[in-house]
């Protein structure tokens, strides 16, 4: 799988078909086996592309995740208000006693 | 559920090393949320402390509490950890309905904390734990599974979630491998929780309630045969909320370890969960594909980079080191290294402080908690912290001794009065009729009495054997129900029979 903290980076970047199935798993995107050999060779084009960035910077620029040369934006630990209880729960496609109602997370013990 | 098969627990340690890793989870007590103004009172209404942020609803931006970084520090700082220099947040990408992001805002490979060490003590003998890091996150919401069955997320129909608990500050502070504990190994568990969580006390930094889940602990262990060089396969039991649950947890997996090791079969790295009321163990999701959580740099959050100064002054507010606060303590009560260690284990060692503070002498306070009280707690299956008598409570019981009012004798029927809520011990003595009789008239005729049921003790003493007199005060004594002052009772046998 590609680093993505940033501490390294290569020009060369490949993406495997077994990896884009991975990562579809992951992301619970149901792709076919037609979807995946179409898929994997582009995501290693754009790979390589984003890739190449950093064949511009020279050793003397850090990786980094941010734009902005900024540290240490805190806030003081102040309540503020929030949401009404039917404010929060006005997007929820399901409600039961005042929570979210979501459907089954695991199936039944092995 | 499947019939597991256990080895003994000495059997276990005659072929195994095992190795122990915690992660404790400390929910701070800032009034409001890591990354919202949201407050995180213990026991709301479902979804009335949830704001745009911490429902993860598009375009809201965190920022972080300056409070909870400082009470991350302080943590850091008094488990003997360096401080980053700079480090960034990451996101723990996984779906699961209780982070409604679908990741959580945690720390990955730059924690705030790492590299440090806490010595704890197991009957007389210190070790050592390293602290490999202590990092930042957000605590998740609560899911209630309904249609399964005892509220089990197996099985269950579909969930409902509360977000009041989503985006309350965590520190997660993670040890290394304990190795070399063999058979203290469950103990060290406990007792290293135990002593964190008089750490995370002593800061102030989190309200410390296992049974409420502000301290949660999760229990690494692998087996490796005695004496090898690698570690075994661990599991992770997580759900272990009270002390005494960490080591029954850490008995119960290395010995369902063994079983399967010594079967020929070979430990599954998962997750497990603790059940409290049948004290075993059950598997949960497996760590697989679904544990592949792609971290990376939160882009909406700036990095944390605590200056020097910052530290240095954070440092300063840190409370005594408890190794160094016990050795003062001995001195100042003047106990031997018995008398403290029994204190320590008895887990009464901030309860003598405080009733010493209220006034009893060292060695009285220790007498009532390690003796008395500590026995109550045992027979009520409690820490004598839980047994109901306060410290200030011994002191005045204490206090009720020493100016004669009641006996040792009396005093524990006080504590029965205590425990059982009849109000103050002076109260409860004046209400049970407690006090001692040291009136010359009703001791007089109590003392008349036993000479009378007794003339050959009498005549012994009567002839220069001062010693028989104890046959007589006992009589006495059993003839004021215990509440006549011995001393007095005594000195009017004396004068009757000289």
């Amino acid at each position: 799988m590609p680093d993505t903290s940033g501490s390294t980076a290569s020009a060369r970047v490949e993406i495997t078909r077994a990896e884009v199935a991975h990562l579809a798993t992951l992301a619970r995107i149901d792709l076919s086996d037609a979807e995946l050999d179409h898929l994997a060779p582009q995501l290693s084009v754009i790979l390589e592309s984003v890739a190449s960035i950093t064949g511009v910077a020279g050793d003397e620029v850090p990786p980094t995740s941010h734009p902005l040369p900024l540290t240490n934006v805190f806030r003081d630990d102040v309540v503020v208000p929030g949401l009404t209880p039917e404010q929060a729960l006005a997007g929820a496609p399901e409600v039961e006693q005042q929570r979210f109602s979501v459907p089954r997370i695991l199936g039944d013990e092995q | 559920m499947s019939t597991v098969t256990l080895r003994s627990f000495e059997e276990t340690l005659e072929k195994y090393d095992p190795a122990l890793g915690l992660e404790v989870h400390v929910e701070l007590n800032t009034e409001s949320k890591m990354f919202c103004g949201c407050p995180t009172e213990f026991g709301a209404e479902p979804n009335t402390q949830v704001c745009p942020t911490c429902l993860g609803l598009p375009g809201a931006m965190p920022v972080v509490n300056r409070k909870a970084v400082e009470s991350a520090i302080r943590i850091g700082l008094a488990l003997n950890c360096q401080i980053a220099e700079w480090c960034r947040f990451a996101r723990k990408n996984y779906f699961y309905p209780d982070m409604p992001k679908n990741f959580q805002t945690s720390q990955y490979d730059e924690p705030i904390a790492f590299d440090g060490w806490m010595d704890v003590e197991v009957g007389g003998e210190t070790y050592r734990v390293e602290i490999e890091r202590a990092h930042m996150e957000e605590d998740t919401g609560k899911s209630l599974h309904v249609g399964g069955a005892t509220g089990r997320i197996h099985g269950a129909d579909h969930s409902l979630v509360d977000y009041n608990r989503a985006g309350i500050p965590l520190i997660e502070i993670v040890t290394r491998p304990i190795v070399g504990a063999g058979a203290k190994a469950p103990e060290v568990a406990k007792a290293y929780v135990a002593q964190l969580r008089q750490l995370i006390i002593a800061l102030g930094v989190s309200d410390a309630r296992m049974d409420q889940g502000s301290i949660r602990a999760d229990v690494n262990l692998s087996l490796a045969p005695t004496g090898a060089d690698r570690l075994g396969t661990r599991t992770e039991t997580k759900n272990v909320n009270s002390l005494r649950s960490v080591e029954r947890a850490v008995r119960y997996e290395m010995q369902r370890h063994a079983a399967i090791l010594d079967a020929g079969g070979t430990i599954l790295q998962e997750t497990r969960h603790w059940h409290e009321d049948t004290g075993i163990t059950t598997s949960g999701r497996e760590k697989s594909d679904a544990e592949d959580y792609r971290y990376f740099p939160e882009p909406d959050l700036v990095p944390v980079a605590p200056t020097r100064e910052w530290v240095e002054e954070l440092r300063a507010t840190l409370p005594e080191n408890p190794t160094q606060k016990r050795a003062r303590l001995q001195a100042e009560w003047g106990f031997t290294d018995l008398e403290m260690r029994d204190t320590v284990g008895a887990g009464a060692l901030a309860l003598v402080e405080e009733t010493i503070a209220a006034g009893a002498t060292p060695q009285a306070a220790r007498k009532w908690w390690l003796s008395e009280l500590a026995r109550r707690a045992n027979d009520a299956g409690v820490e004598v912290a839980e047994v109901g008598v306060t410290p200030a409570q011994v002191a005045e019981v204490q206090r009720l001794v020493d100016a004669g009012t009641i006996n040792d004798k009396l005093a524990r029927q006080v504590f029965d009065g205590l425990i059982a809520g009849e109000g103050t011990p002076e109260e409860i003595v004046a209400s049970r009729g407690l006090a001692v009789v040291s009136d010359d008239g009703a001791l007089g005729a109590a003392v008349d009495k036993a000479i009378e049921a007794n003339p050959d003790v009498a005549q012994k003493i009567r002839d220069g054997k001062v010693a028989a007199a104890g046959a007589l005060i006992g009589s006495v004594m059993k003839e004021m129900r215990g509440q006549a002052d011995a001393g007095r009772v005594r000195e009017l046998i004396l004068e009757k029979l000289s």
